[in-house]
């Protein structure tokens, strides 16, 4: 394992009695990278990031995430990553504040670090007027925005993130690439499932998953070069056929 | 640690003191019930309607009217003339009771004959039907002995009766147990496993699951508020009881309070089982409800006596913890009695507590495979 080899995998399967959902994937991610994983719907990309996050043990294989093993040190994974789930993850009944208070309080973080970090997310946000006001009352794509910002309060080394921008509007999802690209610029790394293809464009590399297996991994420029094709769209029509 | 478990119960706050749905279950239902019970379920009753069917027409059957009548528990309706005509009252619904006098009723009561006065009612209406049969037997018995007692009758048998314990017969003494059984129940029960449910259903679940927070600490910052506040509805319950409908307390407050502790206890485990089984709130709901509450209510002695019951319904009431916690409120409350009478109630709720708890955990183990 390289320094800078911040996720690896090898042969990860799992299995749910007969079906296979995930069947031996292996592939590497480096610190500090975006890295897209893709697939249509039931590809297994759920599965695969939940065995990574230790959500779920897999079936066979091994992995290591932030140099912790998969399957023997999830508790010690569980501490230097943040998820971002596809269900809309904050509580609607409680404010700004009091999510990001109650998120920094399960991870571990000092009241004074809690305070600050409340001051830094609401300035990055532009969130300071509504910060009393319960989450419900936001439009979806800030919600996601704070979700996002929410899942790094404990600062992260990885971020995994599992269809952010599922039914969020175009020009919310190009402001939320945004804060990606800038957690990726303070050396986070961001693991990231999406089956919009045109956002697999703004990957660093890309893997796409067909059937549980992982039939192309590569940046997304080879990739179009690979498959002679033009756009992301295309690549990906032509793996799934 | 501690310091995480006190934002997670802070967070819970927030959840239900937000949320009127709850707060309408944890204070309004147990007000609104106890009330109920108090001012709307009576068995007592007055001016019941009666119809006399009269074939004696004597003085002394004119008397057994009147002395019908002095209670103020019965009012005439009609005197009837005949049989034909005994039907038409009840369909009517304006009768509750036909009393029919024979002929001779004079002569046979002075001679000490056996008479046979007929008591007729409506049946559609069981409970009533009984509670009336009851007062008109006992004012036929009164009757009968001012009679003889005028005539100086050597050989009688004076029935002196009284109810201990409950010596109005006040159904405020049953209901507040039960009403504290059914609250606890509600809060501990269904309120944990919706609270639970809801975060399965919202996906938070999986967050709070992927932090870094043992899933033991998940389960008690959920419930511990909950706890609280049952515990809260229970005394509230018992100050009602007190302040509004005079049920007293005779035994030991802290033993009260301690077995209380162990519902709740019970309550929490169960819900946190039904949580775990279920991956929406409608279906928690849905399994508090049927699974807990109707038996709760209908089979644990509260309404209606186990003993009448069928043996398989019996063997259900034997496995609800309501059953036991009443049992116990009854006890400590009403007949003012320790531990010692009651050990064994307490024994099956401590039972009851380690094998849900075992279950829950297996259960809670296995959903993160």
């Amino acid at each position: 394992m390289t320094p800078e080899t911040i996720i690896q995998v090898e042969n990860l399967t799992k299995r749910f009695g007969q079906f296979t959902a995930v069947d031996a994937i292996s592939f590497e991610v480096k610190k500090g990278e975006i890295f897209g994983f893709l697939g249509a719907n039931g590809a297994g990309k759920t599965t695969a990031i939940k065995m990574l996050i230790g959500l779920s043990r897999p079936t066979t294989g091994s992995g290591k995430v932030a140099g912790f093993d998969i399957g023997k040190q999830a508790e010690q994974i569980k501490k230097n990553i943040g998820y971002m789930s596809q269900k809309f993850s904050l509580y609607n009944d409680l404010t700004v504040a009091q999510n990001i208070r109650f998120f920094g309080g399960i991870y571990g973080l000092s009241t004074k670090k809690i305070k600050e970090k409340i001051r830094v997310i609401l300035t990055e946000l532009d969130l300071q007027s509504v910060a009393k006001k319960p989450v419900a009352a936001l439009p979806l794509g800030w919600k996601q925005r704070l979700a996002f910002a929410v899942s790094m309060v404990h600062e992260p080394e990885i971020v995994f993130m599992d269809e952010p921008t599922g039914g969020v509007d175009p020009s919310v999802r190009r402001q939320f690439w945004e804060n990606i690209y800038q957690a990726a610029a303070k050396g986070r790394t961001v693991f990231v499932t999406t089956h919009y293809m045109d956002e697999a464009e703004y990957c660093d590399r890309v893997s796409i998953m067909v059937d549980g297996k992982i039939e192309a991994l590569d940046t997304p420029n080879n990739l179009k070069n690979q498959f002679n094709a033009t756009s992301m769209d295309e690549v990906f029509l032509k793996l799934a056929r | 640690m501690i310091k995480v478990f006190w934002a997670f119960v802070k967070k819970e706050w927030y959840h239900i003191i937000r949320d009127k749905r709850t707060l309408l279950i944890l204070f309004g239902m147990p007000v609104a019930q106890v009330l109920l019970f108090g001012y709307a379920i009576s068995t007592e009753f007055k001016g019941a309607q009666v119809d006399v069917l009269d074939y004696a027409q004597d003085k002394s059957s004119t008397r057994l009217i009147h002395h019908l009548q002095s209670s103020g528990h019965f009012t005439l309706n009609t005197v009837l003339s005949s049989e034909q005509e005994m039907e038409k009252g009840f369909k009517e619904g304006t009768t509750k009771l036909v009393v029919v006098i024979p002929e001779d009723f004079d002569s046979d009561l002075y001679n000490g004959r056996d008479i046979t006065v007929q008591l007729i009612t409506d049946g559609s209406d069981p409970n009533n039907a009984n509670t009336l049969l009851q007062y008109a037997t006992s004012m036929l018995n009164d009757f009968r002995r001012e009679q003889l007692q005028k005539e100086s009758s050597p050989f009688q048998i004076q029935v002196e009766s009284r109810m201990l314990y409950n010596p109005q017969l006040l159904s405020a003494y049953t209901f507040i147990p039960g009403t504290i059984a059914l609250i606890l129940l509600i809060v501990c029960a269904m309120l944990t496993s919706l609270t639970i449910a809801r975060e399965k259903e919202l996906g938070t679940m999986e967050i709070l699951l992927v932090s870094p927070l043992p899933p033991l600490l998940i389960i008690l910052g959920k419930v511990t508020p909950y706890a609280v506040l049952a515990f809260l509805d229970a005394v509230l319950i018992l100050l009602l009881g007190y302040f509004v409908f005079k049920v007293p307390v005779l035994g030991s407050v802290l033993l009260l309070l301690f077995c209380c502790l162990l519902y709740v206890l019970v309550g929490l485990s169960l819900g946190t089982l039904i949580s775990t089984r279920s991956t929406s709130q409608q279906q928690a709901m849905m399994s508090s409800l049927m699974g807990l509450m109707m038996p709760s209510l209908i089979l644990s002695g509260f309404l209606f006596p186990l003993s009448s019951m069928p043996k398989i319904l019996q063997f259900i009431g034997q496995i609800i913890p309501a059953t036991y916690f009443i049992e116990i409120l009854k006890g400590i409350m009403l007949r003012g009695v320790g531990l010692q009478f009651i050990y064994v109630e307490v024994l099956v709720l401590l039972g009851m507590v380690m094998v849900l708890l075992a279950f829950t955990w297996k259960n809670f183990n296995v959903r993160l495979q």
